[in-house]
């Protein structure tokens, strides 16, 4: 367990970067770990993957099927991968805030 | 694959992040090291000799004469002489010697025995997460020496002192909490199905159910929960399947978890986590237990549920049934109508999940499922298939990201066997399998892609 900076504000993460406390989220929490995946500069098309992945763990308290995804945000798989290199259950459910999806995935 | 050059101590710092109190503790495990830890591990050791009277077997009749050496994954992949299944047993062994044998205990270092220190434990820690209890040095062993029984066993002794990977822990807690290791709760699990039901519809243009809790449904299939989260074209070869022959069947939303992550811990898990598919079964009221894709719950099941959990004579037999077994039996009496230029253009070759063909006898059904799916089958060579299969490198809970190097290293030589099989896809009803092969497909370059087998079967089906 580590603490991170973001926004001027202290988050405790896991080993792997993930947030402990999905609550205290905000967007200010996904554009300061954008950079611990490699992405520059957020889009709107990963605000649109952030955005669903949050509003699909608040109704469920899990994140979504991959498949389901990729339907309601009209990406391709490839593309979710273009967007997060570390993929869908990775890289995008860290930067939203997430707790990291595990199991046999 | 060729043996490499010894490289000591190559994969020493590879190990998984501990299990915190927490966690331990919602186990009912010891949630940190006592003081009196090691008095505690050798009373546990000894429980466990008296126990399994094969543990103690395997421990007094290796000869150490090399046979399993070089068949180990692990070891073709790191070099690291540790991880040689013979020296990672010495690890236990040479414990073993010290405190359980007369020699051992009146001479010590004279008998080869040694003391249980925190060096010691802390290579246990390492090298018994560096194993996946894959079997395939048993195979090549003259004696019958189950070294994954060894790894069970000191994965067992150190869980009991409050030393577990966090990976294995917390996938076990959201099993006993949620009913599945990825956390999947009800509401999502029935979203979910309806979810693949509109996709299927959208594919097929029918009707095709994805049932949950179907109380009096004629089976109840418990796939891992990977299937619903991401293999979902497997999830949908079952439904399909189904659909076809005309079988009702359900999921559970209480046991929807075909995946036992107490294989990889201790036997008290193990027992747990299969009484929940046994309660799930006999609370709906179904006739027959099939289980999906996944190699562990194969072995959880077929080897382990009657006896932990059983009996299960209120089942009909074949009882548990894997849905490769269904499958075949069903295309054996013409119930599926096939159409396998739907899957032309790929080149398929079949990965045996170990815990699938070593570890539970069942290597003939899906190849005779994918030589009627597909037009293109070919198999990898003859030592890396079957009972000699090769570990996709991540089961036995390595499948988490601090063990990365150690999965990549595993993974070598089943990538070696692939290239030389010029297949475009890699077959397998295993979940850790599918999670596996996409990252290290990535990782060495190979262009190629990983199935499952319903995934075929689902595509080649008329309905």
């Amino acid at each position: 367990m580590s603490v991170v900076t973001l926004a001027g504000k202290q988050f405790e993460v896991d080993e792997d970067g993930f947030m402990q406390d999905t609550t205290q989220w905000t967007p200010d929490v996904a554009t300061g770990l954008a950079k611990s995946e490699g992405i520059e500069v957020l889009t709107d098309d990963h605000w649109k993957v952030i955005n669903y992945l949050r509003e699909y763990y608040q109704k469920f308290n899990v994140a979504p099927p991959i498949r389901m995804v990729c339907k309601q945000t009209g990406f391709p798989l490839k593309r979710i991968y273009e967007l997060f290199s570390t993929g869908p259950a990775k890289g995008a459910c860290k930067l939203a805030g997430l707790p990291k999806p595990t199991g046999c995935i | 694959m060729k043996i490499p050059q010894l490289h000591p101590d190559a994969a020493v710092g590879t190990l998984p992040h501990r299990a915190k109190n927490d966690l331990m503790v919602s186990l009912g495990l010891a949630p940190e090291l006592p003081p009196d830890w090691r008095a505690k591990a050798l009373r546990r050791f000894d429980e466990l000799l008296h126990q399994r009277r094969s543990l103690a077997l395997y421990m007094d009749i290796c000869v150490r004469c090399g046979a399993c050496a070089d068949k180990c994954p692990f070891f073709l992949g790191t070099g690291d002489p540790k991880n040689m299944p013979v020296a990672r047993a010495e690890l236990l062994r040479k414990v073993y010697r010290r405190h359980f044998t007369a020699a051992g205990r009146a001479s010590g270092h004279l008998a080869a025995g040694e003391e249980l220190t925190d060096t010691v434990l802390n290579e246990w820690f390492t090298y018994f997460y560096q194993c996946s209890e894959c079997r395939r040095c048993a195979e090549f062993c003259p004696f019958g020496v189950d070294t994954a029984e060894i790894t069970m066993a000191a994965r067992e002794i150190m869980a009991s002192i409050g030393l577990a990977p966090k990976y294995v822990t917390e996938v076990l807690k959201k099993a006993h909490e949620v009913g599945n290791n990825i956390g999947i709760p009800e509401a999502a699990w029935i979203d979910g199905c309806q979810f693949l039901e509109e996709e299927l519809k959208a594919q097929t243009g029918q009707d095709i159910k994805v049932p949950v809790n179907q109380a009096g449904a004629e089976v109840l299939l418990v796939p891992p929960s990977a299937d619903l989260f991401v293999n979902t074209d497997t999830m949908m070869g079952y439904a399909l399947m189904f659909h076809a022959a005309g079988i009702s069947w359900t999921t559970s939303s209480y046991a929807s978890e075909a995946g036992n992550f107490g294989l990889f811990l201790n036997y008290e898990q193990l027992k747990k986590i299969n009484l929940r598919i046994v309660d799930a079964a006999r609370q709906l009221g179904v006739k027959r237990l099939v289980m999906g894709e996944c190699g562990h719950a194969w072995r959880a099941a077929q080897a382990f549920m009657d006896t932990l959990n059983g009996p299960l004579d209120f089942l009909e037999p074949p009882c548990p049934e894997h849905i490769c077994e269904l499958a075949a039996r069903l295309l054996r009496a013409g119930r599926l109508k096939l159409n396998r230029s739907a899957n032309d253009g790929l080149v398929v070759t079949y990965h045996d999940p170990c815990n699938l063909a070593r570890g539970g006898g069942l290597m003939e059904e899906p190849r005779e499922i994918l030589r009627a799916v597909v037009n293109d089958f070919r198999e990898m060579p003859a030592d890396t298939i079957r009972e000699k299969t090769f570990c996709c490198g991540a089961g036995a809970g390595l499948l988490t990201e601090e063990l990365m190097a150690t999965r990549m290293n595993g993974v070598k030589p089943r990538l070696e066997a692939f290239r030389t099989s010029g297949a475009t896809h890699l077959a397998t009803p295993c979940a850790i399998c599918k999670a596996q092969f996409p990252v290290a497909f990535k990782h060495y370059a190979i262009n190629a892609q990983v199935v499952g087998v319903m995934d075929l079967l689902g595509k080649a089906l008329v309905l």
